[in-house]
């Protein structure tokens, strides 16, 4: 066992197991914590992906940004929150059977696959990487269209996020 | 190091854990949870493939950020309906929101 | 001579030399090293911090024409150690229906926010823990864990005015992310780097200099992130009791406050890094990283004193201000900012005019402000005075 194997091995505990609390826990605000340690282990696999823009942009967007909107709405519908009630509704073992099946069949499509074992190809040491994502984000040839495109997007929800939240005061 | 297929597999595990997240849970701020859960699997495989395959080029991380604006756009939107629908209705289980049905 | 020129790697050979002759694996030992050097680090911010509660009070003492503390050691220098006891021994309570997990996760998330910022300050060349190449962008992550630690010990109190102190807190700090980060980007697009020591190394002129608005705002930016007046919403007693850390007691309490305080120090440190070129002073740098060391400690300490100033001599603004102040006029005037930064850059890149051409737009965008400011004012006024007679007439 290598270093980094044991490492990634740790994250993905970390991961799996956050995510399976963010699915079961019966108090919606711990849902949402564990649901930031979650996103720090994801955090942690982009920097061993040698992703460190990515890494940081994670927690930046989703721990600093989603969670808190997720938190404070979760605060702001307190009534459900105190609910002692099962979190599952009465389908949760069809539910569970859909993900064991959509597991498997991602794994069955994977292990067909015959790049399955593939080790990363070192990179080269003068590659910077932000650099080169800076300049992918503004060069028209590149993806210029699908940046201005998602900036577009983020304003559009923004205005129809106001508007539908926001409460109507002349009835 | 680290085969790809240990990534693989850790998303696909992840992508399932969400999709049982939004099939079974019955808050509908925890749906979302749960599909926050499935579009961070999609980002864990984009920056994978991009680390294994085609680290000379960049376009897997641009796809992982295009992603992350439309995770934020989507929070945003689907929190505010769910607020709306709290004001209106006072519940958001999910199984309750049955008008449209006859 | 060696330590002189590198203190740090210096220490480091001569350690894992001694190390590994006992016998022990090299990996073993450098991890060992690291970890050792960690523990000193984190030991020093800590010392450092139980200094910065005395300063913090002998400041505030003087600014409010007091003596402050003076009675335990010389100029009252051991008056922390004293306040550190009392605070150990206060009792330790957890509210009932807290939620006891949350509840003592929050204080250690604040200090961690703070200390995680250690990791990229650049005292020196060779005196940095990490070179991180997107080191601005992990300044911004580490505050979002601040915020969440806000969150957290307003939610696990379980009582009101703790969940609308974090409520407005986070509120805050949210909004003045936004400036702060347009503000770090115009730096960003001077130095053409994103880590700490590329910022520093591109300071042949320090950067205020370059951006005097960008200062500013980030200056006011930071000091809402800090959360200390004007911006000290949660501490309006009136209000909201304490805000956020109403129920905290004894050594938790001190966490939170400790935390404020190196938070303010390590932000004095982030403005000598990206605005006053770090540990350069006039070439005094090349006598040695220690030297540099000083003088980085030594800007810090002056741009703590800054924010301190600015805490005791403005009053606290109204949230609904608080919130204007941000999303009209600072957001605005900082994305004009960096778009004049990055348009006057190119248009003067590689010219000796540079650094004249974008000093002389930041006055030209400083003057349109202060007219805009103006005539907003004065339209205001007289709407008010337009409805003045009116509601007079009513009255009779």
């Amino acid at each position: 066992m290598q270093i980094t194997q044991i490492l990634f091995l740790i994250f993905a505990a970390i991961i799996l197991g956050s995510a399976f609390k963010v699915v079961t826990t019966k108090k919606m605000i711990h849902a949402a914590f564990w649901l930031i340690v979650t996103l720090f282990g994801v955090a942690a696999l982009y920097a061993m992906l040698n992703a460190g823009f990515m890494a940081m942009v994670q927690i930046v967007v989703y721990v600093g940004a989603i969670t808190i909107l997720f938190i404070f709405a979760i605060m702001l519908t307190r009534k459900e929150l105190l609910d002692s009630a099962a979190p599952l509704n009465k389908n949760w073992t069809v539910a569970a059977l859909f993900a064991l099946l959509s597991f498997s069949g991602l794994f069955t499509l994977l292990n067909n696959w015959r790049g399955f074992a593939n080790t990363a190809p070192e990179l080269s040491a003068d590659m910077d990487t932000i650099t080169e994502l800076g300049t992918a984000l503004v060069t028209p040839n590149a993806y210029l269209l699908p940046f201005e495109v998602a900036s577009v997007l983020l304003l559009a929800a923004l205005i129809g996020a106001v508007y539908v939240a926001n409460e109507a005061k002349s009835e | 190091m680290i085969p790809i297929s240990w990534y693989l597999i850790l998303a696909a595990a992840l992508f399932s854990i969400g999709l049982f997240g939004v099939l079974a849970r019955k808050n509908a701020v925890a749906i979302l949870l749960g599909v926050e859960l499935m579009l961070n699997a999609v980002n864990i495989n984009l920056v994978t493939f991009w680390r294994y395959n085609a680290p000379e080029t960049v376009t897997g991380q641009v796809f992982a950020i295009i992603v992350f604006a439309v995770a934020a756009a989507e929070v945003a939107v689907g929190l505010a309906l769910i607020i709306s629908i709290y004001r209106n209705r006072n519940t958001i289980v999910a199984d309750d929101l049955d008008m449209m049905k006859w | 001579m060696e330590f002189w020129k590198d203190p740090i790697n210096t220490i480091f050979a001569s350690l894992l030399k001694s190390f590994t002759s006992g016998g022990m694996s090299e990996v073993l030992a450098t991890i060992l090293i690291w970890l050792i050097g960690i523990l000193l680090f984190v030991t020093f911010a800590m010392v450092l911090d139980i200094f910065l509660v005395w300063i913090e009070r002998k400041v505030v003492a003087r600014f409010q024409d007091r003596l402050g503390p003076n009675r335990i050691g010389p100029f009252g220098i051991f008056q922390p150690f004293a306040d550190i006891v009392k605070l150990l021994i206060k009792e330790d309570i957890t509210p009932v229906g807290a939620d006891v997990i949350l509840f003592n996760l929050a204080p250690i998330f604040s200090m961690m926010s703070v200390l995680l910022l250690w990791a990229i300050m650049p005292f020196a060349p060779l005196m940095v823990g990490v070179d991180l190449n997107v080191g601005m962008l992990y300044l911004v992550a580490a505050g979002s864990i601040g915020t969440l630690s806000v969150i957290m010990a307003g939610w696990a109190s379980n009582n009101k005015y703790a969940t609308m102190g974090a409520f407005r807190t986070v509120a805050q700090m949210i909004s003045y992310e936004i400036p702060m980060v347009a503000a770090i980007l115009v730096i960003t697009v001077l130095a053409g780097s994103m880590g700490a020591v590329g910022i520093v190394e591109a300071q042949e002129i320090p950067f205020i200099f370059y951006a005097p608005l960008t200062f500013i705002i980030f200056l006011i930016s930071a000091i809402a992130e800090l959360g200390r007046s004007p911006f000290d919403l949660n501490e309006a007693e009136s209000e909201i009791v304490a805000g956020f850390h109403t129920e905290y007691t004894g050594m938790k309490f001190g966490l939170f406050y400790a935390g404020e305080l190196l938070h303010s120090f390590t932000f004095g440190g982030f403005i000598a890094l990206l605005f006053f070129g770090g540990h350069r002073f006039f070439g005094l740098e090349e006598l040695g990283p220690i030297v540099g060391a000083l003088i980085f400690i030594g800007k810090a300490l002056f741009f703590y004193w800054v924010i301190m100033w600015v805490k005791y001599t403005v009053p606290r603004i109204r949230i609904d201000h608080m919130l204007a102040f941000n999303w009209k006029f600072l957001t605005p005037l900082a994305f004009i900012l960096l778009m004049v930064t990055a348009l006057v850059g190119r248009l003067f890149l590689e010219s000796n005019w540079l650094v004249p051409a974008l000093f002389l737009s930041n006055i030209l965008i400083a003057w349109l402000t202060v007219e805009y400011l103006k005539s907003h004012a004065r339209k205001e006024r007289e709407k008010e005075e337009a409805l003045k007679p009116s509601a007079q007439m009513t009255q009779h």
